[in-house]
């Protein structure tokens, strides 16, 4: 054994060497790549602006003295006249006053000039006005002087090259900071922004976490492998939900145009809104019985179904009243609530967004419905037929579920890439998907169940590695070209990688709970959604609230950095201030970003400890 | 009457858990299963809700087939399988109540549960469920707040509220000390007894099966190698049921 050790040995010297050489080349050559040279560092000019920057940036412009000036002109002769020198006025004594010895030299010389009965210890700048007008603005020089204890100064300066036969003069500009400090411009643009990179955040984070906790169950592995459906279920499931979104768009536009008559009439929604949840109740209490011993007949059946229906169209009724009413009241707010106005706006936004989101919901609503009544059906006659008919079933809808998904995706790349050859996007896969659903119902057996939990699971996973990959700044520039530059454009992007991130964090915590209590409540005779909210939810609770909490945490800070590319937050503010050099202003932003995500880390941490 | 009739189940792995396997269990009996650990009795209890999926044989239960039944009809069977597990599988984080009436959710109907509401019948009778297991002042306490022997006797009210014909008990005592273990079989017995619902309790201890169980079916290796009454069990049938090497204790 030893003896095996010793001749290894040499050859491992070597490999040690040749490794630490291969490190030394790579680093060598990352030295050239990122250009590491520090002669910049040793030049003057360098050090005096990073001092310079540094300085600032120490100094955050947050507060400000309210500044009192004394300013006080005092003649001088540049050069001496010639012959006599005119007699100069005595300076006013009462107040401030500055003595210049001797009130005539030529330029370039040196002149003694004496301040007294300014305030004590203030500061400024002494110039010489050019020119024989004492208001004149130009200052010439770079003189300043400090008033000691009894407010004066003596200063010696030298006269600027400006000849003038008339009398000029020399100006102390003498400051002193009074009253209190009070918050500067800065800092009051500062709040304003850092309080719409904090709502930004939030709304971010929480549409985010609502519609990720969805997703987060079908990209489940756990929840979704043991889901498989006969071909015949999948086929007719597929073909429901175009049918379904159609269908459920087109109904749910044609109530719109029953409410909108009433939009305007503020009694009548209030009195629908009023009206509906009652009668949705009623309806649902009536067609959802709570608990069912035996299997009801199925005319009774058919009639809760219609029931069910009925009550879905006037809830939708309701809905689009409640979205008028919301708009109304908020209009009214905006004009009536004064410092609350973003009340009424807020009201008025809500309405809107539910009155454009409303159609699509339910379009997706009736979608997922009829895919799932049309899945059963498929499911129903997977059992109770025989496997002859069964094969024939599976051929004919197979088919025309691969044809009608392959025509529309084909159509979704027509809108992309607008190829505008019926061939390339309708036809071609239109046929490639028959031929597809056609093989696969061919070649599988009739009454064979297929894992469709896993291959949404997969197709799922994928679309949120795909997104998560792209930068919430990357995403924010596509959504400002939608909705323009501003938080809202932020917030989505956030909102957008939120859920990508969230729903794929999530689902590895659906993975990871216990599966003990998942197969005890399924034993009761739960169904999928039933186990999902009895034993799933209860498990995961933790985790969520502590991966919310984080994503929040993430969400404060990418937002302060999402104005640089125009999505609103204090990052645009940051951004302008850099580039104007101005880091007083940017040390200010910079400070209250280290404020905002500290005491979000505190929080979170808190309100962790005590649900968590 | 319960019929498992060449019940066989092969995993993935081509693990034959369960080798054709076929007993008959009359309504109202309690039934021991008994054999070591990987025998097959966990995956034979879980076949008969098909918890596991068998893959080959039939089981028979009032004369409808279980192995054949479609998703709507299982949940309809299932919730007349009440079912106790070793581990209890209480959801740990919800209230003993909540637990407990998780066994209603066979009969409730989905919509209603996504807004986690349970008709007022129902909160009465878990209430009246754990009276009977004797822990009625724990209702309001969360699961892991309560110890093992409680725990079970939540899952013992949770297979009650299923108003279950049969109840399939994975060895329910095998976590427990003795004297909680004989609670918890009284529990079971009491329920059997009364209730004249059918047990199927897998159990390792012999003195166990000898006070409780009306009849023994014993598991090696996935087959049936025992079927009968518990005094029947003698030192050759023992070696038959747990390997020529192994002796006998309690």
């Amino acid at each position: 054994m030893e003896n095996k050790n010793k001749k290894a040995s040499p050859w491992k010297s070597l490999q040690f060497g040749l490794a630490i050489l291969a490190g030394l080349l790579v680093y060598a050559y990352g030295f050239q790549i990122t250009k590491v040279d520090l002669e910049d560092l040793r030049s003057e000019r360098r050090q005096e602006s990073l001092t310079r920057a540094v300085r600032e940036l120490a100094r955050p412009e947050i507060f400000e003295y309210e500044q009192a000036e004394e300013i006080i002109n005092a003649p001088i002769y540049v050069p001496c006249p010639t012959g006599e020198v005119p007699s100069l006025p005595e300076p006013d004594k009462s107040g401030p006053y500055l003595i210049v010895t001797p009130s005539c030299a030529a330029a370039g010389e040196t002149v003694r000039v004496e301040g007294y009965n300014f305030a004590a210890d203030t500061k400024g700048p002494l110039r010489f006005i050019p020119g024989s007008d004492p208001t004149n603005v130009v200052e010439i020089g770079r003189d300043n002087v400090q008033t000691d204890a009894d407010g004066s100064f003596v200063h010696e300066m030298i006269l600027p090259e400006r000849l003038s036969e008339d009398v000029q003069y020399l100006r102390a500009t003498l400051r002193h900071n009074v009253g209190t400090p009070h918050l500067t411009r800065t800092a009051y643009d500062t709040w304003d922004k850092i309080v719409e990179t904090v709502f930004l955040a939030l709304l971010a984070t929480t549409f985010g976490t609502f519609l990720a906790i969805p997703l987060s169950f079908i990209a489940a592995r756990n929840l979704m492998k043991p889901v498989k459906s006969p071909l015949s279920s999948i086929a007719l499931s597929l073909l429901g939900w175009p049918l379904g979104i159609a269908l459920g768009y087109l109904v749910v536009r044609w109530v719109n145009g029953l409410s909108d008559p009433f939009a305007e009439n503020i009694p009548v929604n209030l009195v629908s809104i009023l009206l509906m949840p009652t009668l949705v109740w009623l309806g649902i209490r009536w067609a959802l019985p709570q608990e069912e011993i035996t299997q009801p007949p199925l005319n009774l059946r058919l009639a809760r179904l219609g029931v069910l229906f009925l009550t879905i169209l006037v809830s939708f009724f309701g809905l689009f009243q409640l979205a008028s009413l919301a708009r109304n009241l908020g209009l009214a707010g905006i004009s009536a609530l004064g410092p609350f106005a973003f009340l009424g706006n807020f009201l008025f936004q809500v309405g809107d967004i539910v009155s454009i989101i409303t159609p699509a919901l339910g379009g997706l609503a009736a979608g997922a419905a009829l895919s799932s009544l049309m899945g059963r059906i498929g499911l129903r006659s997977a059992e109770k037929l025989t496997s002859a008919s069964v094969k024939l079933f599976n051929i004919v809808f197979a088919t025309l579920a691969g044809a009608v998904t392959f025509g529309l995706l084909g159509q979704l790349v027509e809108w992309l890439y607008r190829i505008d050859q019926p061939w390339y996007t309708l036809w071609g896969p239109v046929l490639t998907g028959a031929l597809l659903g056609l093989a696969l119902a061919v070649f599988t057996k009739a009454k064979d169940t297929l894992p469709t939990g896993l291959v949404i699971y997969y197709v799922t996973r994928t679309l949120l590695n795909g997104l998560r990959s792209v930068e919430a700044l990357v995403m924010a520039l596509v959504f400002v070209i939608a909705v323009g530059i501003g938080p809202l454009a932020g917030a989505m992007a956030l909102g957008l990688h939120t859920i990508v991130s969230l729903a794929k964090l999530y689902s590895e915590q659906v993975e990871s709970i216990m599966a003990g209590p998942l197969e005890a409540i399924q034993a009761t005779g739960a169904n999928r959604l039933q186990t999902i909210v009895y034993a799933v939810i209860p498990q995961i609770i933790p985790p969520y609230i502590s991966y919310t909490m984080y994503r929040w945490d993430i969400n404060v800070r990418m937002s302060t950095i999402i104005g640089f590319v125009g999505g609103g937050g204090i990052g645009f503010l940051l951004q302008q201030n850099i580039n104007l050099l101005n880091y007083r202003a940017a040390s200010a932003q910079m400070l209250a970003i280290a404020i905002v995500v500290a005491s979000m880390d505190y929080i979170s941490s808190v309100l962790r400890e005590k649900y968590v | 009457m319960l019929q498992i009739k060449n019940l066989t189940k092969i995993y993935d792995g081509g693990v034959k858990a369960l080798d054709n396997v076929s007993f008959d269990v009359p309504d109202g009996q309690f039934l021991a299963v008994i054999g070591l650990s990987g025998s097959g009795k966990s995956t034979l209890l879980r076949c008969i809700n098909r918890l596991i999926e068998p893959t080959d044989g039939q089981i028979l239960w009032n004369g409808e087939d279980i192995t054949k039944a479609s998703p709507e009809e299982m949940r309809r069977i299932r919730r007349k399988i009440g079912m106790v597990f070793q581990h209890f599988n209480l959801v740990h984080r919800s209230k003993v109540i909540t637990n407990v009436l998780a066994g209603r959710l066979g009969y409730i109907n989905p919509a209603w549960s996504l807004l986690n509401r349970f008709p007022k019948a129902d909160m009465e009778k878990a209430i009246k469920q754990l009276e009977r297991v004797g822990i009625a002042d724990k209702a309001n306490q969360r699961a892991d707040e309560l110890s093992g022997g409680q725990q079970q006797r939540v899952g013992i009210a949770r297979a009650l509220m299923q108003d279950p014909e049969m109840i399939l008990a994975d060895e329910p005592v095998a976590s427990l000390d003795p004297v909680l273990a004989h609670s918890i079989m009284k529990h079971l017995e009491d329920i059997n007894d009364k209730d004249g619902v059918t047990v199927l309790c897998s159990l390792h201890f012999l003195d166990l099966v000898h006070r409780y169980a009306d009849r023994v079916v014993a598991l090696n290796e996935g087959k049936l190698v025992f079927e009968g009454m518990p005094r029947e069990i003698d030192d050759q049938k023992f070696k038959d049921i747990y390997g020529r090497d192994a002796e006998r204790v309690g």
